[in-house]
């Protein structure tokens, strides 16, 4: 399905007047109307990408630099605020908004010469790992439709690998980009904590989110990290990049004396055999091309779904204050008093998965119960990031699957919370820890996508990037 | 009225949470204007004082800097980690649905406020102090079924200081605020403009016949010093009302009608509001290095405190003490400087404080009445001051032409450069030359041989007449002392 080449090969298409912006949001337009039916995009932006089109086409003729993503299309997850279009948060309570104000990340895209050609699905509020719970729509696997993209950045993993877009973004509070990205055959990386600014992205959970590109390839996801990083005063957990930037990732020579970590939680039962064996293979691989594998346990991590379960839905309910009806969003016109009012707006607003979300947040962080739940979790945090940092003594990476089984069938787990929510289950520990993680296509079993983590420590944000390649080179 | 036998049984025991705005330039986590003055409804603000979607606080940086300093007028340093919490709660004029301020690790610890108190020094201890974002402003029309928000002050950064409860009478309290308002105000902290709400008081009020302390109650949102000390006095014999009629206290929060000068209840406090305080993950904590902290601190002005204890060394009342700190405070001048320049010679400097107080305050606070554009340099008002001062030591002028003099000099549009040849000139010296007042006393007691005769037949009194008639006759300028010797001398020449 390799429908477009690489962004750098496609920019210097664009800069040497080979094809112009046009051609390409053509093309984007091509796949989108063609797979109107998986619904990926909640908003498709024809008339401004061609708008912005025509201006790129028209500055390349008069010699500009237009920047280095020149009349690269690309998708935004629905929770990244953009002055064009509306931006939903694929709910009921922002259906109608239209931002004021542009996430730094879609504006660093634009200023790089970037057409953002629409908004796609994903579970309201990002709650979610399968686009289920979207207000608006599931969208479907686009390897099999009965299945699911995955979640919550489903519309952005789906929209890449048919080729609507070169590159999507995602956000990935406990595997949102990963998830989706293993189960569309994409690469998605989730970034160190605080890399790419957060502001003017709808908050799911504050000290979890994190921003990343879904791609076809590790140089492609490499660029558009390069692109986005980096403080924008706007957002005060920020990290500096690295000196060296994300470009030019080179791959390794070989992966003698790399020493590779297999997180051994994560491959006990509750993993599909099938996957099980494909990642297993990999790792064999690994180990063939000259990694020295060992087994790695982190006697906490069996904890890190309950404390994700604990810390992010205290966060929710936190970052849902604000959606009160009052300035903007949903209202309830028929409110009696204030009280009223409020109860009728987000009664309304939210769907079901929000409401379990705050009202679990709302208990674990009222008084007599935040010692027992919200601060023991964040206890629990920092020693699950202290046991990772104890593992990164001796390994360079962790590795291991993303998921524990291949996309499930729509509607199989929508009914049972706590089956969707272990599905975050080897994903959610790198948002807990704040370190970079991939997921990387690594063939098909049964004719379904499987997926391959890797993790690196805190800030290792280009080694990820490194193995990634090697692996994406050597494993064709 | 409480009969004040009765009202002497009881002790009151008050403490103080005051709020008080900083004086930045931007919001504490915005970059929108930080003006409390701003009428233009809703336009000081920006996404993230709107609380959109994916909008994010970026603490700021001039407000923690305030903050230290503020630390430091209240005898207290800043503690080198603290952080913001997330206090929540639904309100329209709450834009996030919480409050951003520090609940577990203030920026401030500790620290004093000195008052006087029956004529004694006595230090109130600080509990706390924390920053936080104010909410915007709700205004409900009477009549009206809508309410109306304003968030031009959502966001604005306060410093909120609350006291251990150290106060005892209504006098008391005035006198923290008094001196809290000081402090804020010499730190360079806050403009501490009551009218504009850059400081508001709540207090917690109790009486007990005991060391056990009584049910509090707090009134809320007090912004002057009078209705601190008024509303507190109406708690206190409230209390003891409900207490003597053999009634119970509840727990509650009052408002004051300042118009009826009765407090009235606005929330009964069944059970402790859960707030679900977490901290907030948006805004890593505030670490302050010793560095920044010495920096501020050498760049601390003479605090109230020290000013007062060197004004009443000089031997200032309390009240002239007061006026004079309010002074400082209040005008874009410096006259304490020149006071303690002078504090070698007190007597010179108390002269100094009066004509402060006498003269210059009085044409300053006309001014401001009438939005003039008067402002009296220090420069001038020393270099007026040091030559109004010899000359009055000299025996060169009288008092009532000094204040004349002072007074015309103060408001002149430019500076005079020789001061004292000014004051001859235009007439403000005293005549002192023996032969000429000879002459005129002479003239004056030819023209008047009636009163003269009175005085010969022992009427004392209408020397004064004559003497009148001299400064008459010399515009106020005749040396009176000389006038009253040549006079006699004559008078008895005549005998």
């Amino acid at each position: 399905m390799h429908n477009w080449p690489s962004i750098d090969v496609l920019v210097k298409q664009v800069k040497t007047a080979k094809v112009t912006a046009k051609d390409l949001v053509d093309k984007a337009f091509e796949f989108i109307e063609k797979n109107r039916h998986y619904n990926v995009l909640i908003s498709e932006l024809k008339d401004e990408a061609y708008k912005r089109a025509a201006e790129i086409d028209d500055r390349i003729k008069k010699g500009e630099d237009v920047g280095r993503l020149a009349g690269v299309p690309f998708i935004a997850k629905d929770n990244f605020l953009t002055l064009d279009g509306f931006t939903t948060a694929g709910s009921n309570m922002l259906r109608n908004f239209k931002a004021p104000y542009q996430s730094t990340a879609v504006t660093k895209l634009l200023s790089e010469g970037a057409i953002l050609v629409g908004k796609a699905n994903l579970d309201a509020f990002a709650h979610g790992a399968s686009t289920e719970n979207s207000d608006f729509m599931v969208t479907k696997n686009p390897f099999d439709e009965s299945r699911v993209a995955g979640g919550s950045s489903g519309g952005s993993a789906a929209a890449v690998a048919l080729d609507m877009a070169p590159f999507a973004l995602g956000s990935d509070t406990g595997g949102s980009i990963r998830t989706p990205a293993s189960f569309c055959n994409v690469v998605g990386l989730k970034p160190s904590y605080g890399l790419i600014s957060r502001s003017g992205v709808v908050a799911m959970a504050s000290s979890l989110d994190v921003i990343g590109p879904l791609t076809k390839s590790v140089d492609d996801a490499a660029l558009v990290l390069d692109v986005m990083s980096g403080p924008d005063g706007l957002d005060s957990t920020m990290i500096e990049k690295d000196a060296e930037g994300y470009r030019n990732i080179d791959s390794l020579k070989s992966l003698d004396g790399i020493r590779i970590g297999v997180v051994k939680d994560f491959m006990n039962e509750g993993l599909d055999e099938k996957v099980k064996s494909r990642i297993q293979d990999v790792i064999a691989s690994l180990k063939r091309f000259g990694a020295e594998i060992v087994d790695v346990s982190i006697p906490s991590i069996e904890l890190s779904l309950p404390v994700y379960y604990i810390v992010c839905p205290a966060e929710v309910s936190s970052n849902l204050s604000r959606y009160d009806g009052i300035r903007y969003g949903h209202h309830n016109d028929k409110a009696v008093d204030l009280e009223d009012f409020y109860l009728k707006s987000r009664s309304e607003g939210f769907g079901a998965e929000a409401k379990r979300r705050i009202m679990i947040g709302t208990y674990v962080l009222s008084s007599g119960y935040y010692d027992a739940y919200y601060k023991k979790a964040q206890q629990v945090r920092t020693k699950l990031i202290n046991e990772f940092n104890r593992s990164f003594e001796s390994v360079d990476f962790l590795v291991g699957p993303v998921t524990p089984g291949l996309p499930f069938k729509i509607g199989e787990k929508s009914d049972d919370p706590l089956q969707m929510y272990l599905s975050d289950v080897m994903t959610v520990a790198a948002n807990l820890t704040g370190i970079p993680a991939i997921s990387l296509p690594v063939g098909m079993v049964n004719d379904l996508p499987v997926g391959f983590q890797i993790m690196a420590p805190f800030k290792s944000d280009r080694k990820l990037l490194e193995l990634s390649k090697y692996i994406e080179s050597n494993m064709k | 009225m409480l009969d004040k036998k009765i009202r002497d049984q009881y002790q009151a025991t008050i403490g103080i949470e005051c709020h008080v705005q900083l004086k930045t330039n931007t919001k504490l986590f915005s970059g929108s204007v930080n003006d409390s003055t701003s009428t233009d409804i809703n336009r000081q603000t920006n996404h993230i004082d709107f609380g959109l979607p994916g909008a994010l606080p970026f603490a700021n940086r001039q407000a923690i800097d305030l903050a230290i300093r503020a630390g430091y007028a209240l005898n207290t340093e800043a503690q080198t980690f603290s952080k913001f919490d997330r206090k929540h709660y639904f309100y329209p004029d709450l834009p996030m649905g919480y409050q951003i301020t520090q609940f577990e690790y203030p920026i401030l610890k500790g620290g004093y406020v000195e008052i006087v108190s029956e004529g004694k020094i006595k230090k109130i201890d600080i509990t706390r102090a924390h920053l936080e974002a104010d909410a915007g402003k709700s205004t409900h029309p009477a009549g009206a079924d809508f309410s109306l928000v304003d968030l031009n002050r959502a966001g604005a950064p306060l410093l909120e200081i609350v006291s251990e409860p150290q106060m005892h009478s209504a006098a008391e309290a005035k006198e923290y605020c008094f001196n809290l308002y000081l402090a804020m105000k010499f730190a360079k902290v806050s403009d501490v403009n009551l009218f504009y709400g850059n400081m508001r008081f709540d207090v917690n009020v109790s009486v007990s016949k005991t060391d056990q302390l009584g049910t509090r109650t707090e009134t809320k949102n007090l912004n002057s010093f009078r209705a601190v000390e008024k509303s507190i006095e109406f708690e206190i014999n409230r209390q003891i009302e409900i207490l003597e009629k053999g009634g119970e206290i509840r727990q509650e929060t009052r408002g004051w009608n300042d118009a009826k000068q009765s407090s009235f209840t606005q929330r009964v406090k069944e059970n402790a509001d859960d707030y679900r305080y977490m901290p907030d993950p948006d805004i890593p904590p505030v670490i302050i290095t010793k560095d920044e902290m010495t920096a501020i601190k050498n760049d601390m002005p003479t605090s109230p405190h020290v000013w007062r204890s060197k004004l009443t060394n000089i031997g200032l009342e309390l009240e002239a003490t007061n006026l004079l700190l309010l002074a400082e405070a209040d005008y874009d001048n410096s006259p304490l400087e020149l006071i303690e320049q002078a504090s070698a010679d007190k007597d010179k400097a108390r002269t100094y404080a009066n004509w402060i107080i006498n003269i210059e305050l009085p044409l300053l606070q006309k001014n401001q009445e009438s939005d003039g554009n008067l402002i009296i340099s220090d420069k001038r008002r020393e270099s007026i001051f040091k030559t109004a001062y010899a000359l009055k030591i000299n025996g060169q002028i009288n008092s009532t032409k000094l204040s004349e003099m002072i007074n015309e000099l103060l408001v002149m549009e430019e500076d005079v450069d020789d001061i004292s040849l000014w004051a001859k000139d235009n007439g403000f010296l005293q005549n002192s030359n023996q032969e000429e007042l000879v002459l005129i006393v002479k003239s004056v007691i030819e023209k008047n041989p009636k009163v003269v005769n009175d005085i010969l037949s022992g009427e004392d009194k209408a020397i004064g007449f004559l003497v009148g008639q001299i400064m008459k006759e010399t515009k106020g300028q005749a040396n009176p002392q000389m006038v009253n010797q040549i006079i006699n001398q004559e008078i008895k020449s005549l005998k």
